[in-house]
C-alpha cells in the first residue's frame, strides 16, 4: 500500500523543561524542513534531546519556542497518521500481540474486525503470522521489535517516528531487522524519522542525516545521503566515506564543546 | 497439560481425603456430641438440604452483592486516587486511620440504623471489601509502567482509552486477587452479623441449632458455610488466573 508521506517544518523549534528547580534546556533553535517521503536519521551524543525532536513531531509535546508545522499545520496534539515507536516499544504486556497489534486503530475507533485484519496483516508482513495470541512476554527482542513496528503499520501512518528502535537487539538481527526497515519505507513512501546511535545504522537508512551537538541539542550536520537505499549500499566505497564523513562531524562537535 | 490436570485433580482428592481423615480421627478422640464424625454429618447434611437451602442463598445474596458494592466502589477511587498527587495526599491518611480499623466493630450501630434485615449486614461486608481492594488497586497503578500510558497517548488515545486500555487491564488481576483473599474475612463478617442479629442466613441456623443442642444439625451449617467460602474463593482463583495470563 503507497502513502503520500508528510511533510515536518521546525522553525526556530527550542524546548525548555521547567522541572520546579531549575530550568532545563532540550533543544536549541532547530530550523530544518523535511520533504515528503523522506527517511531521516538523526545522530547525536546519548541524552542531548533527540529524544525531545520526536516529542515534538508527534505532537505529544509542545515547542516553549519557536514552531513545528506536520503538513503545514501546527501539532497541537497526537495526529492519527502519525506513529510513534519510543525506545521502550510501549507494547502493552496484558494485550496478547494482536490486540497490541490492532491498538492504534481500536483507538480510532476502526471496527473491530477490520482492525483485526489490518493488524493480521500487518503482523504477517513483518514476519509475525501465527504469533496473534501470544502474550509480549513470550517473544523475543527481535519479534517484539517487530510487534511495535507492526502497530505503526497497521495504521497507515504517513509519518513514522522511531526512537532507537533497533538498540536492543544483537547485530546479526540489527541488519535484517534494518532491511525490513528499509524495505517497508522503499515499498510504502511514508516519511520517516530515526533517532540512532550507531553511524552505521544512521548511513545505511537515512536519506540525510542529522548530526546534533551535545545538550542542548543543536544541528550541527545536515548530511546528504541520497545513496541509501540503493542496492549493495552497505557494502559500498561511499557507504564508508559517508561513515567517515558522520564520524567526523560527531567528534568535531565533541572536540569543540 | 492433561497430565498437569489430573495431578492438580489428585490432589485435591489426596487433600480432602486428609482432611476427611483428621476430621473422623478427631470426632473419635474427642468423642463429644459437638463434633459429629463425617457419616453423621453427611446423614444430618442429606435430611436436612431443604431446610439449609433458603438459608444457603440468603447467606451467598447478601455476600455476593457486598463483594459487588464494595469492588465497585473502591476501584474508581482507587484510579483516581492513584492519578491524582493532591487527592492521593489528601486521602491516604484518611485511608492509613481507617483501613486498619476492624469493621465489624460498627455492626452494633448499623443494626441501630439499618434494622435486623439485609441491609446492614450487606453495609458492613461492603466496607471491609472496599477497604481491601481500595488498598490492592491503588498500589497496582502505581506499578503500572509510565511507557504504557505514553504509548496509548502518543497513539492519540483519550483519558477513557488509557482507562480502558491500560489501567483497567493491568489492575483487574489485583482486584480479583484482593476478593480472593478477602472473602474469608467477608464470610467471617457475614457469620457474626447473621449470627447477632436477625432470623436468617447460615450464621442464625448456626447459633439457632447450637442453643437447641443440635449438634450435628450445627455441624451441617458450618460444612455449608465453608462450602460458600471454598466456591467463593474458587471463583476468584479462577478469573485472576485466566486474566493475568500476560504475566
Amino acid at each position: 500500500m503507497k502513502t503520500t508521506g508528510a511533510t515536518l517544518d521546525f522553525t526556530g523549534a527550542g524546548v525548555v523543561y521547567d522541572d520546579g528547580a531549575e530550568l532545563l534546556r532540550a533543544l536549541r533553535d532547530l530550523t530544518v524542513s523535511i520533504c515528503a517521503g523522506e527517511s531521516i536519521a538523526l545522530i547525536g551524543p546519548s541524552g542531548c534531546g533527540k529524544s525531545t525532536i520526536l516529542r515534538l513531531a508527534s505532537g505529544l509535546l509542545a515547542p516553549t519556542e519557536g514552531s513545528v508545522l506536520v503538513n503545514g499545520e501546527p501539532v497541537g496534539r497526537p495526529r492519527r497518521e502519525t506513529a510513534l515507536i519510543p525506545q521502550d516499544l510501549g507494547l502493552l504486556p496484558w494485550k496478547t500481540v494482536l490486540r497490541n497489534a490492532a491498538l492504534g486503530l481500536q483507538i480510532r475507533r476502526v471496527p473491530k474486525a477490520e482492525a483485526d485484519a489490518r493488524a493480521g496483516a500487518a503482523l504477517a508482513q513483518v514476519g509475525l503470522a501465527g504469533f496473534e495470541r501470544s502474550f509480549p512476554k513470550e517473544l523475543s527482542g527481535g519479534m517484539r521489535q517487530r510487534l511495535a513496528l507492526a502497530r505503526a503499520l497497521a495504521m497507515d501512518a504517513d509519518l513514522l517516528l522511531m526512537d532507537e528502535p533497533l538498540s536492543a537487539v544483537d547485530a546479526l538481527l540489527r541488519e535484517s531487522l534494518q532491511d525490513l526497515l528499509l524495505n517497508l519505507w522503499k515499498e510504502r513512501g511514508h516519511t520517516q524519522l530515526l533517532v540512532t546511535h550507531s553511524i552505521e545504522e544512521a548511513v545505511f537508512l537515512g536519506t540525510r542525516i542529522l548530526v546534533f551537538s551535545p545538550r542542548p541539542a543543536t544541528l550541527v550536520a545536515d548530511i546528504a545521503n541520497p545513496g541509501a537505499g540503493s542496492s549493495g549500499w552497505r557494502d559500498s566505497v561511499e557507504f564508508a566515506r559517508l561513515c567517515n564523513e558522520v564520524r567526523n562531524a560527531l567528534s568535531g562537535q565533541g572536540a569543540s564543546s | 497439560m492433561k497430565r498437569d490436570f489430573l495431578r492438580k485433580i489428585g490432589g485435591y482428592v489426596f487433600a480432602v481425603v486428609f482432611i476427611v481423615a483428621g476430621w473422623w480421627l478427631t470426632a473419635i478422640v474427642l468423642n463429644s456430641p459437638a463434633l459429629p464424625t463425617p457419616a453423621e454429618t453427611i446423614r444430618v447434611l442429606a435430611g436436612n438440604v431443604d431446610v439449609l437451602v433458603p438459608y444457603f442463598w440468603t447467606s451467598a445474596y447478601r455476600v455476593v452483592v457486598s463483594l459487588l458494592v464494595g469492588t465497585l466502589l473502591a476501584v474508581p477511587i482507587a484510579q483516581v486516587c492513584a492519578h491524582s498527587r493532591t487527592l492521593d495526599a489528601l486521602f491516604a491518611p484518611v485511608l492509613y486511620l481507617l483501613y486498619p480499623i476492624p469493621k465489624v466493630v460498627l455492626l452494633p450501630i448499623l443494626l441501630v440504623l439499618l434494622g435486623l434485615a439485609d441491609a446492614p449486614k450487606i453495609v458492613l461486608i461492603s466496607l471491609t471489601v472496599f477497604f481491601q481492594v481500595l488498598v490492592a488497586v491503588r498500589d497496582a497503578v502505581r506499578a503500572v509502567p509510565e511507557s504504557a500510558e505514553l504509548a496509548v497517548r502518543a497513539l492519540g488515545g483519550s483519558a477513557w482509552d488509557e482507562y480502558r486500555h491500560v489501567a483497567l487491564p493491568s489492575t483487574l488481576p489485583a482486584v480479583f486477587t484482593s476478593l480472593r483473599i478477602g472473602v474469608g474475612t467477608a464470610i467471617a463478617v457475614l457469620f457474626i452479623a447473621e449470627a447477632m442479629a436477625g432470623s436468617t442466613g447460615l450464621g442464625y441456623f448456626i447459633m439457632q441449632s447450637w442453643s437447641m443442642v443440635n449438634y450435628p444439625r450445627m455441624f451441617a451449617g458450618i460444612i455449608a458455610m465453608a462450602l460458600l467460602g471454598v466456591v467463593l474463593y474458587a471463583v476468584f482463583d479462577l478469573l485472576e488466573r485466566s486474566l493475568a495470563r500476560w504475566r
